[in-house]
């Protein structure tokens, strides 16, 4: 007698089960990666002594309750603010701290400006009344004129680390991504420099 | 004669669906790999401004969400219109905070506490006067390091 096979098992389902698990992942899960502007907010203990800093080493951005920007006493456009502030930051009529000169700042050495990037602070003051859309664009204005001067940076020094046509932010990239191939330490070191002679200095206060 | 009868009827032979289940499965497994569980329902409107500037947050696991924005209109007549604080799944105060951060941190490990990170996302309509009432919290519990959510865009976007 012929050997009955096995009868075929029905999968018409098997389309529905997986379908049904699939549209469950759809729903509850999530793609998008978080992105946004990171900043570092000051301890709230507050120094019993003032640090005094001089006037024309802070360089004061406000924006008022009707998102107008006021910048060092006068009143800006948001498309000039990056400008303005990489005119800035840049100045380095003097010294810093350790009494060395700003040799590769290329400002006008105003003596009403700042004296080094290293002594320059960006103060951001907002009042309540003020958009939070408006702030972002704001921040992000600012955070692109340190971004701008420290791109520049890395273009000059770059080169002679052995790391050519790569601005900043493709440095910081390369360091984070693991499929590059290259020397990360000697490339953190670059970065770690860029950082250091253009600190980011950005001060935010919220006017009651 | 009959050699060269008509087929029987216009009807279609049916379609071979065995692959079917094979190319669903793919897409399951893509998605399954591909993205992370969400973790909060939003109660309120939550669109983040654009800006340029931007960084990724990495490391997802070592980050906080603080939502603010006007409830969406499920929510309008229980809540009103005026921005609100959202913490995992529900509308809260200001001076909730500090207990939330607290309970993140204890659900981490001691050593992880320093990198972890609150994500700020607030709507881009709502008013600096709360984002400053929420970083003045996170000050009081040392949660310093913020990240104000945005999505990659000009920020000539922001002006609607």
């Amino acid at each position: 007698m012929a050997k009955r096979s096995a009868p075929e098992v029905n999968a018409g389902s098997m389309a529905d089960i997986a379908f049904l698990l699939l549209i469950f992942f759809l729903v509850t899960t999530t793609m998008e990666k978080d992105s946004g502007i990171s900043r570092k907010l000051p301890p709230i203990e507050e120094s019993e002594e003032d640090v005094i800093i001089r006037q024309r080493n802070i360089f004061t951005v406000l924006i008022n309750g009707k998102d107008q920007l006021l910048v060092e006493d006068e009143l800006m456009e948001l498309k000039d603010l990056r400008a303005a502030a990489v005119e800035f930051l840049d100045n380095g009529a003097s010294t810093n701290a350790d009494g060395k000169s700003c040799d590769y700042c290329r400002g006008k050495k105003d003596t009403n400006s700042s004296d080094h990037p290293d002594k320059a602070i960006i103060s951001l003051k907002n009042e309540r009344e003020t958009s939070y859309a408006q702030y972002i664009s704001v921040q992000n204005e600012l955070v692109g004129a340190y971004n701008d001067l420290r791109n520049r940076r890395a273009l000059e020094i770059g080169p002679q680390r052995g790391f050519r046509d790569m601005n900043y932010l493709e440095m910081v990239k390369n360091a984070k991504d693991v499929k590059w191939s290259g020397n990360k330490t000697k490339l953190k070191e670059v970065i770690d420099q860029i950082k250091l002679e253009y600190p980011q200095k950005l001060s935010e206060v919220q006017e009651q | 004669m009959s050699k060269f009868k008509k087929k029987k009827g216009g009807d279609l032979p049916a379609v071979n669906t065995a692959s079917l289940p094979d190319i669903v499965f793919m897409l399951l497994f893509f998605f399954m790999v591909a993205t992370v569980m969400r973790e909060n329902t939003l109660k309120i409107e939550n669109k983040l401004p654009s800006a340029d500037q931007i960084e990724k947050l990495e490391k997802k696991d070592l980050v906080m969400y603080i939502y603010a924005g006007k409830p969406s209109s499920n929510y309008k007549k229980q809540m009103g219109t005026e921005a609100r604080i959202q913490l995992n799944d529900n509308f809260a105060e200001v001076n909730e905070i500090a207990a939330f951060i607290n309970a993140e941190r204890a659900t981490k490990r001691e050593e992880l506490i320093p990198f972890l990170t609150t994500s700020l996302k607030v709507d881009k309509d709502a008013n600096m006067g709360l984002v400053g009432d929420i970083k003045q919290e996170l000050r009081k519990v040392n949660a310093l390091k913020i990240n104000y959510a945005a999505i990659q865009g000009d920020v000539s976007k922001n002006k609607q």
